[in-house]
């Protein structure tokens, strides 16, 4: 880290993107984390992915909970409104932020001891209710604010820094939105970049809710031999199920690859995506031949990591609401107050 | 033996079992006493519990107009015998007892200063219905029919009233009114013989006043002030807030040609949920509140502390229940004072608003969310178990159309476009509070990361002590700001001029009014303010300062309102005398004046400057 104030001066030569931005003006404020940790490059990568798709930035609002991931939403995206909330709370007070006005971006940052220890419970209600967001867990299995104690997410039998074994099964979040109902589901790793760029692009298109788990070894306490977050033991074990090769806002018109190796997936806003298939059994689009096909693999001790499901038509807890178009924080008085006469007849009715 | 004569003044209590239906014909009893022009208080006294517990429905009837639980009982209508013995024992003497004599009870089952009233309910149901279901519904209207009679009820009244329930109902609407006819058939040959001295003669006395529950009350004023999103858990005795929001809604919010609903109503996980959703919608700007009880607002805590240092609106209905966290979820209590005026961690205080009927409760439901987007903090709106779930007169709801909503600073992208500085906790206006921006406001100007306390007033991330000052300080200046926007306290003077004040509150109010007159006949002449906010504005340090003594009527165990008054107005404590009554019944106007007198009696006797407590007994 650094204490040095980031220039505020652009290259001349920067590219702009569709919507006059350069990549530049996707970043925040200097990260204070520790060199080399995984959720800095989870912060380019969102950068990018912004980039990319022509996100004006303020049209993104970015909402954490505590600890050092939920610290990130300060790095990136500095003309976005933030808000680094409660414990284990930021799914609540980001369904709330999205009723109020869906028409912002919303892009929840958490830890695996925000999500899987303290949030559980407000993880698994997100997910259930279909709140459209991307949901980023920058997952390393451990506590690095408070020094190094074990997270729900570390594996039985991984050793900590100290030496101590973890006797806990491991909360597998990615199992566990499948199992709840999300409509996009994607593992990445903080060191694969080029495959995770396109995962984060494609969770904050997908219009339900959508739930990244993104293993980002942390380097000052769980990047050990005898860890299995570590840089080393995720390169060794990440085994890619589906790729996405790219997005393409318009309808594709180039020739179709061999069937079965990349499908097409129609995006609600009309655009396609297409996914390059890395494993002949696994059917993305089918829910539980994708949690089988996860399971499976996990057992043999791989970390399953790409696009591992995806349902292309899905919808949110708008629709269930049927609220309007219109964001309700645009609503006044006009709009939301019954007036003097119908409150007459209601006091009719009273007496 | 004594009888008790009393013409639209006396108490009925009906005894009866949960889940047996008997609700909605005590309601009808009371409604029809009411569209005879004579003022009535219910007051369900219910378990926790679907079927089968004790269940007892109170109505007080009074020309006079007295609201609060009077206390005693002149008839008792006794339909459940696991509480027989106590329902006869509580019968003032001369009273009368009515009950199913279809079982025949020993002698001793009675009191020989009562008078008995015995109909076999049962036993006329069974001869007359077939389906079991029917048989024990109708015991109810059957008892009414016979009340009407004893009493002088109108039965067109009570045509009437079935009528408007069961339009379109034919076939429920006939049998109800041949119930109806049985009851009254039965009282006319049998029970006339002895005409009882409690009556209802019809008078005017009713006004246009209405006659709704508070949590009804607070549901509407959500809608009519402009929420939009409401994020909930169920919980005693608060639940009905929000249906009666999402009833209220449904009719009035929902777009007749697309179907659409300016509402969105989540039921969370827990109150933490709730409130993390209230929060959240606050934050973005829209209208958003929450309703609980005790428990509730304990689990909210740290979202609130949060709510407070980040400066985010949010309205929380607090329908107050006997407390602790699994005590007395259906007894009323004003016992969250303290934990709702300081709820969280750190420095934190919070804006109350107390009702004292349903018409303040729509008024200050709407207030509270002018007032969280005014403030931009968490607002409660303290209502309890007494108000919000039993149907009380009070004055109609009243809206002026030419009220608009007041949504506090909220900076446009106008206004920072035209290079207006914006310093998202920057005191500018002299006043505490600062301006704000909504998320998506600009694409370049006008974003903020917003964190609890560490940061400067730029929203800049700071651990610096002098910005940590500033902010708590200029927080501070906006709680007494907040003290002059609340809805301020109303004084009734004593008719001659006198060294004793009463501060009173909430669901206190009706009973209060009660005590002042009968303490004004026992010569003892007493200010009376009303509380209807915390922060405290200036004029109730001055009330308190006008008096010596200065009695504060609380309905918990500990005083919660004195220490309130004592903490924040650094007030002499010897100067407030505690009244308190907690045993999760509503507090009485008997109570209320036997307190008082038995302290300035003492006092007369042998005058000291100590708090003398007055509690009442276990």
């Amino acid at each position: 880290m650094t204490y040095l104030t980031k220039p505020r001066l652009h290259h001349p030569s920067l590219t702009h993107n569709a919507v006059g931005y350069t990549r530049r003006d996707y970043e925040g404020k200097i990260s204070t984390l520790c060199a080399g940790c995984g959720h800095d490059s989870i912060s380019a990568a969102i950068i990018q992915a912004c980039w990319e798709l022509d996100i004006e930035p303020h049209r993104v609002a970015k909402l954490s909970g505590i600890g050092c991931s939920s610290k990130t939403p300060d790095y990136f995206l500095g003309a976005s409104h933030g808000f680094n909330t409660v414990h284990g709370r930021m799914p609540s007070v980001l369904t709330g932020a999205n009723l109020a006005n869906r028409e912002l971006l919303y892009l929840g940052i958490s830890g695996d001891g925000d999500s899987a220890s303290i949030g559980l419970g407000q993880f698994a209600h997100l997910v259930r209710r279909g709140v459209r967001m991307a949901y980023i867990v920058e997952n390393n299995g451990v506590y690095g604010l408070t020094k190094g104690q074990f997270s729900a997410t570390a594996d039985k039998g991984s050793k900590s820094k100290k030496g101590v074994v973890n006797a806990d099964s491991p909360v597998d979040l990615v199992g566990l939105a499948l199992q709840l109902g999300a409509t996009y589901v994607g593992r990445g790793f903080s060191g694969d970049k080029a495959q995770l760029v396109p995962l984060i692009k494609g969770a904050l298109q997908h219009r339900g809710m959508a739930v990244l788990d993104v293993i980002s070894p942390c380097v000052a306490f769980n990047n050990h031999a005898g860890s299995t977050r570590s840089y080393d033991y995720v390169r060794a074990h990440n085994e890619a199920v589906s790729r996405i090769d790219f997005i393409d806002l318009a309808p594709a018109t180039t020739a179709e690859p061999a069937p079965g190796e990349v499908i097409e997936l129609p995006q609600a806003d009309g655009s396609r995506m297409r996914l390059r298939k890395l494993h002949a059994d696994h059917d993305p689009t089918d829910r539980a031949s994708a949690m089988n096909h996860l399971m499976s693999l996990q057992a043999e001790g791989e970390i399953p990591t790409g696009l591992l499901y995806i349902e292309p038509e899905a919808d949110d807890l708008h629709v269930a609401l049927k609220t309007p178009a219109q964001a309700l924080n645009q609503l006044g008085a006009r709009e939301l107050c019954p007036g003097s006469q119908v409150l007459a007849q209601l006091n009719a009715r009273l007496r | 033996m004594k009888r008790i004569e009393a013409v639209n003044d006396f108490v009925v209590k009906f005894a009866n079992v949960n889940g047996s239906g008997s609700a909605s014909a005590n309601e009808l009893f009371a409604k029809a006493i009411l569209r005879m022009g004579v003022p009535v208080s219910p007051r369900n006294i219910f378990p926790s519990n679907i079927q089968g517990l004790p269940t007892w429905y109170e109505v007080r009837v009074s020309e006079d107009g007295w609201l609060g639980r009077r206390g005693g009982i002149d008839m008792m209508v006794a339909m459940n015998p696991q509480t027989w013995a106590q329902d006869v024992a509580e019968l003032e003497p001369g009273g009368y007892l009515f009950y199913d004599s279809t079982k025949p009870l020993p002698p001793t089952a009675f009191r020989p200063d009562v008078h008995v009233l015995g109909m076999p309910i049962t036993a006329i149901c069974n001869a007359t219905y077939d389906d079991p279901r029917q048989r024990q519904l109708f015991k109810n209207i059957l008892y009414v029919g016979a009340l009407s009679v004893l009493l002088g009820i109108e039965k067109a009244v009570i045509e009437t009233l079935f009528a408007e329930q069961y339009k379109g109902k034919e076939k429920l609407l006939s049998s109800n009114i041949r119930a109806l006819e049985l009851g009254r058939n039965f009282a006319a040959e049998h029970l006339s013989v002895r005409p009882i001295g409690l009556e209802v003669q019809r008078c005017d006395k009713v006004g246009n006043r209405i006659f709704v529950d508070g949590n009804t009350a607070a549901g509407l004023g959500c809608v009519y002030g402009g929420a939009t999103v409401c994020g909930w858990y169920p919980i005693t005795p608060s639940t009905s807030v929000v249906e009666a929001f999402q009833n209220y809604c449904s009719k009035l919010r929902v777009d007749a040609a697309t179907g659409e609903q300016r509402f969105a109503i989540v039921q969370a996980e827990d109150e933490i949920a709730s409130i993390g959703m209230v929060v959240g919608a606050g934050w973005n700007g829209a209208r958003a509140f929450t309703a609980t009880s005790g428990p509730g607002v304990s689990l909210m805590t740290e979202f609130l502390g949060l709510a407070y240092f980040a400066e985010i609106p949010a309205t929380i209905i607090n329908v107050q229940r006997g407390g602790p966290s699994t005590g007395m979820p259906t007894r009323t209590q004003q016992a969250d004072i303290l934990a709702c005026a300081y709820a969280s961690h750190g420095d934190t205080k919070h804006v109350l608003l107390f009702p004292q009927d349903p018409r303040e409760c729509f008024d200050q439901a709407a207030a509270a969310l002018d007032l969280a987007d005014r403030l931009q903090t968490p607002v409660f709106v303290m209502t309890d178990l007494d108000i919000g779930m039993n149907t009380r007169l009070c004055e109609p709801f009243a809206w002026d159309d030419a009220r608009e909503y007041d949504r506090g600073k909220v900076m446009t992208a106008a206004e920072l476009e035209a290079g207006r500085d914006f310093g998202r906790y920057k005191d500018v206006d002299d006043d505490g509070i600062p301006w704000r921006t909504l998320p998506g406001t600009h694409p370049t100007l006008g974003s903020y990361f917003t964190r609890g306390t560490t940061r400067d007033a730029y929203a800049r991330y700071s651990e610096a002590g002098p910005d940590y000052l500033y902010n708590v300080q200029r927080l501070l200046k906006k709680f007494a700001t907040a003290a002059t926007l609340v809805p301020q306290p109303v004084v009734t003077p004593a008719a001659r001029k006198t060294r004793l004040g009463v501060l009173y509150f909430g669901s206190t109010a009706p009973a209060m009014d009660e005590a002042l007159v009968a303490l004004a006949e026992s010569h003892i002449h007493v200010d009376a303010m009303r509380l209807r906010a915390f922060p405290f504005p200036d004029s109730v340090e001055a009330f308190i300062a006008e008096h010596d003594e200065v009695f504060v009527v609380e309905q918990n165990r500990d005083g919660q309102m004195k220490s309130l008054l004592v903490n924040e107005l650094e007030v002499d404590p010897h100067q407030l005398v505690s009244v308190r009554h907690y045993d999760g019944t509503p507090i009485t106007a008997r109570f209320i004046t036997q307190a008082i007198l038995a302290h300035v009696h003492a006092q007369a006797v042998a005058p000291k400057r100590t708090a003398v407590k007055r509690e009442q007994s276990a």
